[in-house]
């Protein structure tokens, strides 16, 4: 049985933005149903009622108090970035054809 | 706002609006980034690594923003839960730095609430087919669900700043901490919504939840509308206008879609479901996407944060920290004071103005007479100096004293009130410049005396008609007795002068 | 002296005598560390020049009589995927090519602290994701005990810088078995702590509910050495457990009376282990019993989940972790993209890795509509019962006994191929990661003349009950004193 195909990469590949080439995609929609075949032996366990556990150790989240601290100077927070204009960082623009 | 043919209650569609409102909480740094909340920066000048997702920074949750979010939930009647999760809803936009926000989905901070809202007669097609009068009609708008989350920066696309084919980044705004405000599909009408809308701002300010600032993006709203056959019960399909800030705006949108689709209705057509944008300058709806190509937001509990926990108590220790909100104090102030409903609801306009009103009625102690001041002559001095209420000099102890000058006769209310601006931009001691400035009232019998004894020599054709009967014509001989005496005279004396000579 | 192959306790002895200087042991060091580059590969980066510099000042805090800890001026190497302010970070991905971290990592910041010395930055697995240090983007390290095998991974440089005698100790990250897997496939201790432990402020993350910082030595004593200074609580990490850290080495008290150890029947009985891996282990066991020890059967019934609640787990938070590489603050962009979504989709596809994407595509596919309840919700359920398993087992001992893998060092490119036979070779080790409970690897013998791992798990914030097994043990054998080209 098949669990993931062809198309189904190709658009997790689109959410994910990642741009695969026909040979990669076809590749991974194998390993990937590959691997949720494996996966399936999770289905011998009834787990309905389990609590899921999203967090290791039971805590609830600290709090911070609202103190603000100093800025990272501008110049050191865009020094990394591949393009920049004054302090702002620079993005191409989203053209029409693309999808958000 | 009555008469748009689109929502006349004529018209054979129902509007049914569901709001979602995003507030900025007022903390002074953002809700998970130690960096400082700054409107009008530059760009990235108020950042902290945290803010540009660097490789392994880490949130860390802002307590005052879980009060001030609390804060919002009990004033709107939502119930708080105890335990709430914070999720990361995911997509890529260049503006959210780490490729996904955080938010709440499953398991939010509050549900279930509701704020009351005053609709106009006129405004509501509902209320004038059923009463066929203009009285205004309270409605409550119920509230499906309150959440918290963090604000995204901006992305400048204007091409004059950013070139034709460039966006600029700035994550100033990015982390800045949010309410969520789900409004159920409630509202009726473009005036039902700005009366919403009017309602919960007043509410954010009085708690001091928000300085919601719309001109600032600190209140913000997507609005969903759809169409349906009046009388019908099911919904029909909805669009979504994103981002709208200002009431303006959201007015005409929410008129512009209602036409668009009550257009397509019309001809027969199908509403798709669809994410719109407003253009202002044409007036009309434009379709941004199609919900078929939706975005997949892929949520789930963010690993890096723990469930949010807030014990009962805490919840009970936040609900006594709110203030007596607008529409308790009107009634109070009506009950209590004794003001009309008029009064009580212009002086409950904004928690500063009422707060100012008050402590001047203590100070005094006539509030009818402080209401009169402060709704006249105190508003009209602050417009003239452009001020805001809460930003005068005037305190409530000064004003008092000048109203008790003008009561005891010291000093007259036209000179009362031409002190006002100086006192509303400087402050000072009413009874000091009083006397500095020569404006006690005139008191002095000599000098009224002899001012009647002119008026009357002056006036005879009006005295005559006095002695024929016409008692109005007082009035007018107080005036000229005022005004030769540069309006310093106490009127009582005057009025008492001038009865005692013309009944001779 | 030679610096090679010294321990830390040897190095701070060495210190105190004055036979060394930190200059000199960190020049040592950095010159082993450029001289085995070619043949094992172990680093990434080097920092000779901040080093040396850093050494300077050790050696000027000594001779003023002031000591910062027990760890100052010693040299200790970090894994590239934790920053340090100045200095690159690459987690051995070309997508954070150029990157400068401006802030420091806290587990760092503690050393540097101590007084140690940060000498470079060591290859892994990109992003962490991989056990055989194989998918870097700067080519993969050669295990020291034989150049055609790998050292492990994900943290196989540190494990390989350690067990070369570059650096008496070295930090690795822990999200599935990569610190304790590299240690065993190359005869070092590795430890990773109960999650929460070690900050993870500065630790690029991979999966954020797994990910643990960690640390590599030549003894179990060195090892609590360096875990006591990085680990405590850090109010810049939600996750981070508030309580005290304690001094491990009071606990070591060479013998093991009063300790139960439990044997879980499943971890002995698992297809596809090395019979004299087994055999290694079962040897150790008889150690164990002898300084003391009770050995008790205990079952972990879930465990033949672990490795596909694990990945599921891994994957979606990785997805979603790695979003952040876009390209437009830092790291690679593609040159050659149209409009935003097309520089988006080139650079993350030239950044990453082929691993990387694998696993990023599956994350993504196991979180998306219609497939979250079936995948994430169902994994994070098991999830609890892999952990509650743990906690059933400890209510009758106080730390478990288990092979660290199935097997020993395996050669390149055995398990590139199908990447499911590599998932499975963490079958050991990922259930601790799923349940948050420490564990360490030490070396407890050879097959072929490759070390053999053995891994001690202790309960939750527990550290002391296997770092004294793993010490009482070191006392009585010396598995640990061979090393790469040592003789017998
Ligand atoms: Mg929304
Ligand atoms: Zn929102």
């Amino acid at each position: 049985m098949s669990h993931i195909n062809r198309s189904q990469i190709d658009r997790v590949a689109e959410l994910a933005r990642l741009s695969l080439s026909d040979e990669e995609a076809d590749r991974l929609s194998i390993e990937l149903d590959s691997f949720l075949g494996y996966v399936e032996t999770l289905n011998e366990l009834n787990t309905e009622g389990i609590v899921p556990t999203s967090h290791p150790i039971p805590l609830s989240t600290p709090m911070r108090d609202d103190l603000p601290e100093p800025p990272i100077d501008p110049e050191l927070a865009i020094r990394n970035a591949p393009e920049s204009a004054g302090s702002a960082f620079v993005v191409p623009k989203v053209i029409d054809s693309e999808s958000l | 706002m009555a008469d748009h043919a689109s929502q006349s209650p004529d018209s054979k569609y129902e509007v049914v609006i569901g709001l979602e409102t995003h507030v900025h909480l007022r903390t002074a740094s953002k809700l998970f980034s130690p960096a400082p909340v700054l409107y009008g920066e530059e760009p990235n000048h108020s950042v902290h690594p945290v803010c540009l997702a660097l490789p392994g920074v880490l949130p860390v949750l802002n307590r005052h923003a879980v009060e001030l979010a609390i804060r919002a939930c009990l004033a709107t009647h939502c119930t708080v839960h105890e335990r709430s999760i914070f999720a990361r809803k995911n997509y890529f936009y260049p503006d959210l730095p780490k490729g996904y926000q955080i938010s709440q989905f499953e398991e939010p901070l509050a549900t279930k609430g509701w704020i009351e809202i005053v609709i106009d007669g006129a405004d509501s097609g509902e209320s004038v087919s059923e009463k066929g009068d203009v009285e205004p009609t309270n409605k409550r708008i119920r509230l499906t669900r309150i959440h918290m989350e963090e604000d995204a920066g901006k992305s400048i696309h204007d091409e004059g700043i950013a070139g034709s084919d460039a966006t600029l980044v700035d994550l100033n705004r990015c982390g800045v901490p949010l309410v969520e405000i789900v409004s159920e599909p409630d509202l009726r009408s473009a005036a039902e919504v700005s009366a919403y809308l009017r309602t919960l701002r007043s509410l954010l300010r009085y708690t001091e939840v928000s300085h919601a600032d719309m001109e600032l993006g600190q209140l913000r709203c997507d609005v969903n509308i759809s169409l349906r056959i009046r009388g019908e019960q099911e919904y029909g399909t909805r669009t979504e206008l994103k981002n709208l800030n200002s009431f303006r705006f959201i007015e005409e949108a929410i008129e512009a879609e209602v036409k668009r689709q009550t257009a397509i209705l019309d001809e027969g057509g199908e509403i798709l479901q669809a994410t719109l944008r407003y253009d202002p300058e044409r007036r009309e709806t434009f379709v941004m996407r199609l919900k078929e190509d939706s975005d997949d937001y892929r949520y789930f509990p963010d690993p890096d944060l723990i469930p949010l926990v807030v014990s009962a108590q805490e919840i009970e220790r936040i609900r006594r920290q709110i203030p007596e909100l607008a529409e308790q104090k009107c009634e109070r102030f009506q009950s209590e004071h004794g003001l009309s409903e008029y009064a009580a609801t212009q002086l409950t306009q904004t928690r500063a103005l009422s707060d100012f009103f008050e402590a001047t009625a203590v100070a005094h102690g006539q509030p009818k007479s402080v209401a009169n001041w402060v709704l006249r002559d105190v508003m009209q001095a602050t417009k003239e100096c452009d001020l805001e209420i809460d930003a005068i000099a005037l305190t409530p102890e000064q004003l008092a004293n000048l109203i008790r000058l003008v009561d005891d006769g010291k000093t007259t209310a036209k000179s009362a009130s031409a002190l006002l601006p100086e006192l509303v931009r400087l402050g000072g001691d009413p009874v000091a410049l009083v006397r500095e400035r020569g404006l006690e009232a005139v008191s002095d019998t000599g000098v009224i005396d002899q001012a009647v004894a002119d008026v009357i020599a002056e006036n005879p054709e009006n005295v005559e008609k006095y002695h024929q009967g016409d008692e109005k014509v007082i009035n007018f001989l107080m005036g000229q007795v005022m005004k030769k005496t540069q309006g310093k005279a106490n009127p009582a004396s005057v009025r008492e002068a001038l009865a005692r000579v013309l009944d001779q | 002296m030679s610096t090679a192959f010294a321990t830390i306790d040897e190095l701070r002895t060495a210190l105190d005598s004055g036979k060394s200087s930190v200059v000199e042991i960190v020049t040592d060091c950095i010159e082993r560390a450029e001289a085995s580059q070619d043949s094992i590969h172990a680093f990434i980066g080097l920092r000779a020049a901040g080093a040396i510099d850093d050494a300077k000042r050790a050696d000027a805090r000594r001779a003023s009589g002031e000591v910062l800890s027990p760890l100052d001026g010693i040299p200790v190497a970090i894994k590239d995927n934790m920053v340090q302010a100045g200095e690159p970070t690459t987690c051995a991905s070309r997508i954070l090519e150029g990157f400068v971290s401006p802030y420091t990592a806290t587990a760092v910041e503690r050393l540097e602290r101590a007084g140690a010395i940060i000498i470079g930055r060591t290859n892994m697995d990109e992003f962490a994701m991989g056990s055989s240090t194989e998918h870097s983007h700067f080519g993969p390290t050669r295990n020291p005990w034989d150049l055609t095998r790998t050292p492990g991974g994900s943290s196989g440089g540190s494990a390989a810088a350690v067990a070369a005698g570059i650096v008496p100790a070295a930090l690795g990250s822990d999200t599935g078995g990569s610190i304790r897997q590299p240690a065993a496939f190359c005869g070092v201790v590795g430890m990773k702590p109960t999650y929460g432990r070690v900050s993870r402020w500065g630790l690029v993350a991979f999966a954020s509910s797994l990910d643990q910082i960690g640390a590599f030595a030549r003894t179990a004593r060195d090892c609590a050495e360096v875990i006591e200074v990085i680990a405590g609580h850090d109010h810049r990490d939600s996750t981070s457990i508030p309580a005290p850290v304690p001094h491990y080495a009071e606990s070591f008290h060479g013998d093991l009376n009063g300790v139960t150890l439990g044997i879980p029947t499943e971890y002995f009985e698992a297809e596809g282990v090395d019979s004299d891996v087994l055999e290694s282990v079962r040897a150790a066991i008889g150690q164990f019993e002898k300084a003391g020890a009770k050995t008790v059967e205990v079952s972990l019934p879930h465990t033949r989940y672990a490795i596909a609640t694990y990945y599921l787990i891994a994957n979606a938070e990785a997805s979603s972790n790695l979003a952040r590489f876009d390209g437009v603050r830092y790291g690679h962009r593609s040159r050659d993209a149209n409009g935003l979504t097309q520089m988006y989709r080139k650079t993350r596809s030239e950044g990453f890795g082929t691993e990387v994407q694998r696993r990023i595509v599956l994350g993504t596919y196991v979180l998306s509509a219609g497939y979250y309840d079936a995948y994430y919700r169902k994994a994070q359920q098991v999830r609890t019962l892999v952990r509650s398993d743990f906690e059933r087992a400890f209510e009758t001992c106080d730390a478990l006994v288990t092979p660290t893998s199935p097997e020993v060092a395996f050669a390149f490119g055995d398990k590139t191929d199908d990447p499911l036979t590599m998932y499975l070779s963490d079958i050991y080790t990922a259930s601790a990661n799923l349940a948050g409970i420490p564990g360490v690897s030490i070396p407890c013998g050879r097959v072929g003349g490759l070390p053999v791992g053995l891994q001690l798990l202790g309960k939750p914030l527990d550290e002391t009950t296997p770092l004294r097994v793993a010490d009482a043990y070191q006392r009585a054998t010396d598995h640990h004193l061979h090393h790469a080209g040592s003789s017998e």
